[in-house]
């Protein structure tokens, strides 16, 4: 069935709301002084599993819906939400959101469907890929399949979670636009012990698919065997260095890097209202020439891509640096607006309960010239940072953070002792500068990634190839 | 009185719920119901920028059948969708093992007194009443100095809500609660470095939030004294957690002796108990009946009583943080901390601020933390931090893109001084804490 059909049967049917009320609800928020504004309808059913213990632990089925109105006069913004869908509550809803705006004259608008935009996922319900029994199986086989890998295992704790999510936004002009967007996320963390030492490794994934993502060519277990791999490799850790050294980085999630570092500086909120210590340097070089970063929601099946955002605008791969030089920003529409600029399709929110903002969808860089291992055999000492867990930014200092949670010493050329993990701190507008060499073997994380910002939390993906930074700061005791 | 009509209809949704649950083959049930509306205003550059009108309510139940358990939630209270929501969670629970640790609280462990903890005070603040506070907020900031030179903007909050829990002992009980603050962020620049910082006020009852401008102050003068910070070489020296980031170290420590982390084996404080945590002069207690705090309530997420009880004394580690699940793992019996602990109070010392930089003599002073970085299963820390070098008492010059490491066991024991400076905005009440000693990473 065609998107939009869907959406509609979804989350607008159930609720008895037709094309009509949208323009009433519409209509109540226009008038000539209303620069922008829109109607955000949300359902989402999500699931949860949980093994732990050897036992299927945990299970649940949460539903949200609502819906969200929003006028924009300037740079002012009203906005209220319901959970309940039903055109009473929404025109009174569109009510109060409009009292933030000067009376204008008023201004009526009838509802058109926006024009096609490419889909860079199916529109698919995940929960019903597979019957909950299947479900149930599948957590069983990753548990035991882990559970035998190593007789150090003292804990497998696996969770599946599933969502189906289907939207619709109707906008000023009258185009309304909908989305149905799935997503699925597994992981598997272990605890190991040897001599009374304990540690932890943890790896899962995801994409915007359904389940049988994590069964085709064994992916669950191998998130598995990675998790094993990561905790037996923290046993053996000695105490991390503390200091200023070279740091290479891993390809893949070690791509939270460019995340935090320069990601959220390029946001178009805070380059508008110039609190970003990238404010007003469009042209200036903040990078070494090897760089070139992109902001990619066009990316199919990733866990950070949208085919269109939540304003219904279409997402584009939006290049934030090349070759060293700062490009432009990722934008919503209050902010492109406010710039002079296009939005780049980053105008996303957690939900019909939130305001949209500019946020970032698959943020990586592109590969470089240098051979990986050529990488490695240029340090003479350093650290090898090989996965992360989170990180954080101060987009006005910009000071940000990132933790290691599996690192490795780099004495002369060669990887040799496993240390503990570490946060490395740095400055966001100067630590691309020091990239000296950037590898062949750009990788994407494995779709696990979310981001948070003013309490709202999103799907995002990273990515990047083996990066040499000269000069980071490496949190550790060993002074 | 409306607050009480308004319960009532809402504790009826609960009760139907859970007769619903047996109704449908449940052997028993809990269901939680919330139901919150509120304002949120915002102010930027002396002129509105925001107006949200908030209204949310939800719905969760678990059911058992026997010793297995399922659950589901929603956001929509019709009978139609509860009886969805029952019927997913049953559904749910045909898929469960059976885990012999399953199930209610014990019936003797619920609350039966609900005393008035003095939780309920609405604002009756209008939109445009809440821009005008704002706009003054942020107005103090901004001509507190001619280097304040930007501004995120200032906000009110003001949030009323309604609590509803209930299970298939015949517990079934609900209260109203508000919670209202006034934030501001501004920015400072002199040369390059450009900082930002922020202040703000939260409670229970809008007449005990900080004035307007003395929030504004505040946060100009916490971005202005950031200005112009510098790295440290690595080193180690003491370190004194000011009051506002002191309760994390706290916050960690509840997180190595709660039940989940216990059971899962995933602390750094497994078989601690009666043991030394901490230098003998601390003491750790939990007040979830205190008037008009933050954290109060008469029993957790589960019905069960919360009481008033010393966690750590004379630094020997006296009982756990403990739902009725994880306690039953553990052979214990809850604490009534399904959903963590309440007005968590740190005894403070005798020392202000003044006099604890006096004792840190020369080390670091912390007042931001960046990152996760607190390995539960190791104790094993690592974070970014920012703040100031202190030498011979006296501030000398602010401090950024630096680390501090060790580990928590040994910085739990290495605790000297607990200040008086005791910050009650949040839920875990501190003074500002000195270290002996950390491992500083800088340039």
């Amino acid at each position: 069935m065609e998107l939009l059909n869907l959406a509609k049967q979804t989350v607008l049917m159930p609720a008895g709301i037709q094309d009509g009320d949208i323009e009433k609800i519409m209509n109540r928020l226009l008038s000539s002084s209303v620069d922008a504004a829109d109607i955000y309808f949300q359902s989402s059913h999500a699931e949860s599993w949980v093994m732990e213990g050897g036992i299927i632990k945990e299970g649940s089925h949460n539903i949200e819906q609502g819906a969200g109105v929003r006028a924009v006069s300037g740079e002012k913004t009203g906005f209220a939400y319901s959970d309940r869908i039903e055109l009473p509550v929404l025109l009174e809803a569109a009510n109060n959101v409009k009292a933030i705006v000067r009376q204008g004259q008023e201004a009526r608008v009838g509802l058109v469907k926006a024009p096609n935009w490419p889909l860079y996922y199916p529109a698919i319900n995940p929960l019903k890929s597979l019957a909950d029994q299947q479900k149930i199986d599948l957590l069983r086989k990753v548990e035991s399949g882990t559970r035998k890998l190593d007789s150090r295992i003292e804990e497998v704790i696996v969770s599946l979670i599933g969502m189906h999510e289907s939207i619709l936004v109707a906008n000023q002009d009258g185009s309304l636009a909908a989305d149905v967007r799935p997503l699925v996320r597994m992981n598997v963390t272990v605890i190991v012990k040897e001599n009374g030492r304990r540690e932890q490794g943890s790896m899962g994934g995801g994409a915007r698919t359904d389940y049988n993502f994590f069964i085709d060519q064994d992916q669950a277990l191998e998130y598995g065997k990675e998790a094993v791999r990561q905790a037996l490799v923290n046993l053996e850790a000695e105490e991390a260095p503390a200091g200023n050294m070279t740091v290479v980085l891993g390809p893949g999630w070690p791509g939270i890097l460019l995340h935090e570092a320069i990601g959220h500086g390029l946001e178009g909120d805070f380059n508008r209202k110039g609190t970003s210590a990238f404010s007003g340097r469009v042209g200036e070089r903040v990078a070494s020439d090897l760089c070139t970063v992109v902001d990619d929601g066009t990316l199919p099946g990733r866990r950070g891509s949208l085919s269109i955002d939540d304003e219904g605008t279409p997402t584009e791969k939006t290049v934030l640096i090349e070759n060293g030089i700062l490009k432009g920003y990722m934008q919503d529409k209050l902010n492109a607006r406010l710039m002079g600029v296009k939005p780049t399709g980053n105008g996303r929110r957690e939900s019909y309960a939130n305001l949209p903002m500019p946020r970032m969808t698959n943020t990586y860089m592109l590969p470089g010239p240098h051979n990986p291992e050529e990488i490695i055999k240029s340090v003479k000492k350093g650290l090898y940072a090989k996965n992360f867990a989170g990180g954080q930014v101060d987009i006005t200092s910009g000071k940000f953070v990132f933790s290691a949670s599996e690192a490795y010493l780099i004495e002369n050329g060669r990887i040799t002792r496993a240390v503990k993990g570490a946060t490395l701190i740095g400055n966001g507008p100067d630590v691309l500068t020091k990239v000296s060499m950037v590898g062949t073997d750009l990788e994407l994380d494995s779709g696990v990634g979310t981001c948070g910002k003013d309490g709202q939390s999103v799907p995002v993906g990273v990515g990047q190839p083996t990066l040499k930074i000269e000069g980071l700061t490496v949190g550790g005791t060993s002074v | 009185m409306q607050n009480q009509q308004e319960i009532n209809r809402l504790e009826n949704i609960v009760q139907n719920l859970l007769d619903e649950a047996k109704e449908q083959g449940a052997s028993a049930a809990e269901a939680g119901l919330s139901q919150e509306n509120g304002l949120s205003v915002s102010a930027r550059l002396g002129d509105v920028e925001t107006i949200e009108h908030h209204c949310d309510q939800g719905l969760g139940v678990t059911v058992y059948f026997g010793l297995r358990k399922g659950s589901a939630s929603t956001t929509d209270l019709s009978p139609d969708s509860i009886k969805e929501t029952v019927s997913a969670a049953c559904s749910i629970a045909r898929y469960t093992s059976e885990d012999e640790y399953a199930g209610l609280p014990e019936k003797e462990l619920l609350a039966t007194e609900f005393p008035d903890l003095d939780l309920n005070h609405p604002w009756n603040i209008s939109a445009d009443e809440a821009i005008a506070l704002a706009i003054e907020c942020e107005d103090a900031a901004r001509t507190y100095h001619a280097e304040i030179s930007n501004s995120e903007g200032a906000s009110v909050n003001t949030h009323q809500g309604i609590h509803v829990m209930g299970n298939s002992l015949g517990f079934l009980h609900g209260y109203a609660s508000t919670r209202h603050s006034l934030s501001c962020s501004v920015l400072a620049q002199r040369g390059d470095s450009m900082q930002r910082d922020y202040w703000y006020s939260a409670s229970r009852n809008a007449l005990n939030l900080e004035p307007a401008i003395e929030i504004g102050k505040k946060a100009a003068e916490r971005a202005l004294r950031r200005l112009e910070g510098r790295s440290l070489s690595t080193r180690q020296c003491p370190v004194l957690y000011s009051a506002e980031v002191a309760s994390g170290l706290l916050s960690s420590f509840i997180g190595a002796i709660s039940g989940g982390n216990l059971y899962r084996k995933s602390s750094f404080l497994l078989d601690a108990l009666d043991s030394r945590i901490f230098p003998e002069f601390i003491h750790i207690y939990e007040q979830p009946h205190l008037k008009g705090a933050l954290g109060s309530a008469a029993y957790d997420g589960e019905g069960v009583a919360t009481q008033t009880r010393d966690i750590v004394s004379d630094g020997i580690l006296r009982s756990y943080v403990l739902s009725t699940y994880s306690a039953r793992k553990l052979g214990l019996q809850s604490t009534g901390n399904a959903g963590g602990v309440r007005n968590l109070t740190m005894t403070p010392g005798e020392l202000d601020y003044q006099g604890l930089l006096k004792q840190l003599d020369t080390g670091l002073l912390v007042t931001e933390l960046m990152g996760q970085g607190v390995n539960m299963v190791t104790g094993d820390y690592s974070r970014g931090a920012a703040g100031f070098w202190v030498e011979d008492g006296e501030i000398q010059y602010p401090v950024e893109e630096i680390t501090i490491a060790g580990n928590l066991k040994d910085m739990f024991k290495n605790i000297i001084t607990v200040g008086n400076d005791v910050d009650f905005r949040g839920n875990v009440r501190t003074g500002s804490i000195l270290i002996e000693r950390m491992s500083i990473a800088g340039e």
